[in-house]
This record gives C-alpha cells, structure tokens and sequence, in this order.
C-alpha cells in the first residue's frame, strides 16, 4: 500500500510540473465549454432581414409589426425597388427577404388571396429554412387571428416541445461536450502517460521494480479519475451556471454515471497505451479513434436515427452514446436510475472487459 | 553451488532474422564483479534484459541468486539492482524525489540504507532540489546507480554505465564499484571501453552475440598467443598497408598513433621491418615490442573464425 502511494504521488508531480498538462485538463473544458456555449449555436435571435412593400397599407404594414416583435428579426433596411434585392443579399447580411404585392390589402379583401414572397439566404441551407419556417409561421398566424370571427371550422394545433421548451441549443451540447472531454481527458491523459514511460525507458525500471501490473496500471489512472472527476464537476457547474442547464435529476446518481464513464475511459485509455509504444502513436489513436467517433457517432451533433444502417451500427459500440443517453435522461427528464439501468449496464459491460483486456495485455516483460 | 550468483546456460535469442545472443553460457560467482566488453551490437544489452526478466530467452536458461528468470521473476525483482543503459529517470522530478520514488516501490527508505549509498550520493546531495533532467552526464549517472541500489540488492546490472561520461568520472565509477563489490554485492557490468576491463574480477569478452572467452583480464592478456610490435611513423595510413603486405604479418591495426603488429614467434626480426620500412620512403620510423593487452586480444580472438553452426 505504501509502495503504490509513493507511486500515486509521482503520478502527481508529473501532472502538476506540467503547465501544458494542466492547460488541457482544467482550461480545456472550461474554453470548450464556453465556445460551444457562445458560438455553435444554431438558435435563431435577431436575423436581419429586408422588406420590400410597395403596397404600404394596414395589413402588410401589422404583418411586417408581427415578424419583427417576434424576437427573431431585426429591420435591415426598407427597399424601395425590386431591383434592390439581389444586392442587399450580396452583401450578406441579410438573411431574409419579405417582398409583398402591390395593393396586398386591396386584394386580399377582393379576392381573398394576397401573395407575399418570402427569399431566404440558403448559402447556409439550416439557417434559411428555419428563418422562412418562422416567418411563415408568424404571418400564417397573423391570418388565423384575422379571420378568427368569420371561419367556421379551424383546427389548431397546440405544439408543446417537452424537456426542452425553448428549444435550446444547450441542452444538446452540454450532454455531449461532457462525453467527449471526459473521453478525450481520460484515455488520451492515461494513454500518454504510460507511452511516456515506456519512451523514456523508466518502463523498464518499473518492471524490474517488485510493483504488480495491477499496481502500475491503478496507480496511473488513480490521479486521472481524480481530475476528470473535478473537469466534470466543472462542465456541469458551468453549463448551469452561464447557460442555465438544469440538473433534474438526482445529482449523486449523475456523478456516479460519469465516475463510471471516466472509468470506462481510462480503461480504454490503458488499453491504448498496452498495445502502443510511442506517445505520438497513442496521441493519434486516442485523437481518431476516439474523438471523431465521440463527436459524429454518438449522436452528440447528429442524431442516430437518421444514419445509413451500418453506421447506426458502429454507433451502437460507441460508449460516449450510452453515457450522453443517461445524462440527458437525468438532467433534462429528472429520471432516476430505473430508466437508465440498461445503459447503465453496458457501460459497466464495456468497463469490464477494456480493464480485463489491459491487465492480460499488459506485459510483465518488455516487448 | 551457493558460491553462484548468476548461472547462463545455452542462452540463445534472436530477433526476426538477428541472431542476438547464440549460445551463451556462463557463471559468476558472489561478491564477483564481473564485466562483458564488446562492441555495440554483440548482445550485451539484450543479455542483461534477460538475466533482469525484462527478456525472455528463446532457448537455455538462467538462474539470479539461484532464482529460475523464468519461473520466479518476482524474486528476483526484489533482489536485483538494474541500471540501464540509456538514462531512464523521471527528469521532472527532482534528484531528492527520484530517490525517494525508487526507495519506496522497493518498500524502503532512503535512510534506510542510506550507509550503502553514501559515498555516492553525497557527491550529489547538494543538488537534491535539481530536477533529474537538468543534471550533468557525471551527476545523472551517480543518481541512476543510487536508485539502483536503494534497495540493498544481492546483484547490481549495469548496462554501459560509463558510456557518454568524462574520463574523470568513469575513473570515480569504477572506484565506486570497487567499494561496492567490498559490501558483497555482486556486480555485472558490460562496457564497450577495452581498458576497463582490467578494473574486473574476470571479463568475458563478447562479439556478435557470442562470448568469445571469459577469464581473468591478466589470463587473458597472458594467453595472447602472439608477438606483438608497435609500429610509428610519420605516414600511418600507407604504413598500415604496407605492414600488412610484409612477409610473415599476421595482422596490423591501427592503436592511437602507431601501427600493432602481430605476427607468429621468430617470423620477424625488428631490423629486418626497420630497413623495409624506410627503404619505403617512411622517415622517423620506430618500433618496439609490447605486451599484448586487452584491446589486442579482443581483436585476435575476432580474426579466429567462429565455430560452423550446429
């Protein structure tokens, strides 16, 4: 026992004398945080956008009133020709254009139909449709509450999005940001260190020493749940705290998700380390096969459901998916372990057999 | 056979097509301080990494302190000291607590057997708060064997210990060993130095992965089975090759700045040499007859041929 505290406490000093070490384990989470947070946000606020109304009477002037007290467009500019469209859009900053006919209200009162063009910037595809999708919406609402008195028979859907109200772009990624810092953190951090060793040749050194593998290998990873325990503390105080995600949940069982998730990571991480012997070599392992996987498998950015079957496949071996599973359920539905126990097992499934795949694969020996 | 430390038998081990050790076999007893000369590439690393365990052998065996390597490698784990070649401490951590690391996986202390370490350690104590890495060839080298020998072992490997460092502190070294060898401790050096290998008990001299003979540095010298003459003059380079097209020559190597000549008993009479030797155009000649040492004899066992594999 004294021999593996005196081998935690090298583990230690290794960490701690190395600023660039430190840099990636406690700044890393917090810019990554903060970057999603701000600037990968694919919510709509404040879109600026174009009229044009030639027409200039009560309707289209409520109309255009309407879209822009909705939160999520600001005026532009008022054209005053049609000939200024195109390079108002050129210039790039407006996303969205309004064109109305001539006498909208003229018409609409005569014949019942009015036309309103509505030209969206589809440069970026998302952003443009989801704009056009608002404005329509708003102006079809404007009409229901229009001809609220004299319709007979309407049908009005009551949307209410569940979990997430406000449809907010955080509670997708904090979940996700988690799964891949702790994942990147734990393996890459473990997988290095002990690829260092075996580079320096202290490796050697430990092997002649009377240190058991399990020792070697537990004493690695000991000082790196302890830090990745505290990044995820971080991540989850953060997201609360600037972004406001909830924690509906119990708390004890998020933290005891994610223990087991940095477990699973740090397995893994040894893993790497086991059958690599260069730092660069398990740099790049831990980087594309673990990072990219994280961020485009695991339903993190994209969502499973919609991926060509065999890729759905490779998902379903992805960890980082179960553990951004679980903590959803628990941060956003406040579930408790009940509706989380299957993924749950699997985790433990894959911690199990990484941790027993490392300790037979470590060797004893050299090469 | 408690008078054996370390038992070789038939050690054979290759890699991929290298042939790395063939058919070693040998003995050192306690308290021996042992020595493997020979150039890069003759397998004295790869050796030692087997008698240490970090290695296992493709064919024979060998016993540490009557500890099969195989079979009981945490026994001898507890016992052995091991240095190796290249230097593989942690550079982060300091002189101090590199120490202290090494004391405490082997469950001591460093005051514990601080007696053992003293004379060395010492020389270093006033850098203790230095880190590792910032340490010169001399002072890395002291604190290896330092944390090699915190635990008291039974037998120390030193792998190159003296490769890189200043003449002055490979002098020390060796001094250091002498004192150890006096505690009882048995040691195994391998160096590429040839004139360190009169520092040791008995040499085994090393080539090409095999051992081409192990004796005392004096028996080895003494049973050098030819006449030796060292030859100067002002132009070394075509001397060497004239020496060699001289009747009777049997081999000529450069030493420093004259020419070794080794030839059989009564082929060459020195006068004889002397007038050929001018006659060629070579002024300030002179030659004299030397004792064979270790160097000479290593380079006469390389021109026996080796024996036809089995």
């Amino acid at each position: 026992m004294k021999r593996f505290r005196g081998f935690v406490i090298k583990e230690f000093y290794h960490i701690f004398r190395d600023y660039r070490t430190l840099l990636i384990l406690f700044g890393m989470p917090a810019v990554q945080l903060l970057l999603f947070g701000y600037v990968l946000t694919n919510e709509i606020k404040d879109a600026k956008i174009a009229i044009y109304d030639p027409s200039k009477d009560v309707v289209t002037r409520k109309i255009s009133e309407k879209i822009l007290s909705s939160g999520y467009f600001i005026l532009e500019k008022n054209l005053n020709t049609v000939a200024e469209i195109d390079p108002v859009f050129r210039q790039g900053e407006v996303k969205l254009a309004l064109i109305f006919e001539p006498d909208f209200a003229k018409k609409l009162e005569k014949s019942g139909t009015a036309h309103v063009q509505i030209i969206g910037d589809a440069s970026d595809p998302n952003t443009a449709n989801m704009l056009v999708n608002y404005a329509s919406g708003i102006i079809s609402n404007f009409l229901v509450s229009m001809n609220s008195e004299n319709v007979p028979m309407q049908i009005v859907p009551e949307v209410r999005m569940m979990y997430n109200g406000e449809l907010k772009g955080v509670y997708m990624f904090v979940p996700g940001l988690m799964a891949m810092l702790l994942m990147l953190i734990s393996a890459l951090m473990t997988s290095l260190s002990i690829t260092r060793e075996k580079e320096l040749g202290t490796m050697e050194l430990l092997l002649v020493s009377p240190l058991r593998p399990a020792q070697v290998i537990i004493g690695k990873v000991f000082p790196y749940v302890f830090l990745s325990f505290i990044d995820a503390c971080i991540i989850l105080g953060l997201g609360n705290a600037v972004f406001g995600m909830p924690i509906r949940g119990s708390v004890a069982l998020l933290l005891l998700e994610s223990f087991l998730y940095i477990t699973m990571a740090l397995s893994l991480g040894i893993l790497i380390s086991s059958i690599t012997s260069s730092q660069q070599v398990a740099m790049m392992l831990s980087l594309v096969a673990l990072m990219l996987p994280t961020i485009l498998l695991s339903g993190f950015i994209f969502p499973v459901e919609n991926m060509p079957g065999i890729l759905q496949v490779f998902c379903h071996i992805m960890p980082p998916k179960y553990y951004i599973t679980i903590i959803k359920s628990i941060m956003l539905q406040g579930n408790g372990l009940e509706y989380v126990w299957r993924e749950t097992l699997i985790l433990i499934g894959f911690t199990s057999v990484f941790l027993l795949l490392s300790i037979k694969k470590f060797n004893v020996r050299l090469a | 056979m408690h008078s054996v430390s370390v038992h070789a038998e038939n050690l054979t081990k290759r890699f991929g097509e290298t042939l790395a050790l063939d058919n070693i076999s040998f003995d050192v007893g306690k308290g021996e301080l042992f020595g493997f000369i020979g150039p890069d590439g003759a397998g004295k690393t790869t050796l030692f990494r087997i008698l240490t365990t970090l290695l296992l052998t493709d064919t024979g065996s060998c016993t540490v302190e009557g500890f099969d390597v195989v079979k009981n490698y945490k026994n001898i784990r507890n016992i052995c000291g091991y240095m190796p070649g290249k230097f593989s401490l942690y550079q982060d951590l300091t002189v101090e607590e590199n120490l202290n690391f090494f004391a405490t996986i082997f469950g001591t202390t460093i005051r514990e057997n601080y007696d053992l370490i003293k004379d060395i350690y010492q020389q270093i104590e006033p850098f203790k708060t230095r880190k590792a890495g910032k340490l010169s060839g001399g002072m890395k080298q002291k604190l290896a064997l330092s944390c090699a020998l915190i635990h008291k072992p039974d037998v120390l490997f030193l792998d190159e210990p003296t490769t890189g460092v200043d003449a002055v502190s490979r002098l020390e070294f060796w001094e250091m060993l002498k004192r150890l060898k006096s505690v009882g401790i048995t040691i195994l050096v391998s160096t590429p130095y040839m004139d360190e290998a009169s520092l040791c008990d008995r040499v085994a001299l090393m080539q090409d992965g095999r051992i081409m003979s192990i004796s005392t540095p004096r028996e080895v010298t003494g049973n050098y089975p030819l006449n030796l003459l060292s030859v100067k003059a002002g132009d070394i380079y075509n001397l060497l090759g004239e020496l060699r097209d001289y009747p009777g020559v049997y081999s000529v190597y450069a030493f420093g700045q004259s020419a070794h000549v080794a030839f059989r008993d009564g082929d060459i009479d020195k006068g004889n040499l002397s007038e050929f030797l001018i006659k060629k155009n070579h002024t300030s000649v002179e030659i004299t007859a030397i004792k064979a040492n270790i160097e000479d004899c290593f380079m006469e066992l390389m021109n026996v041929p080796s024996p036809a594999p089995l």
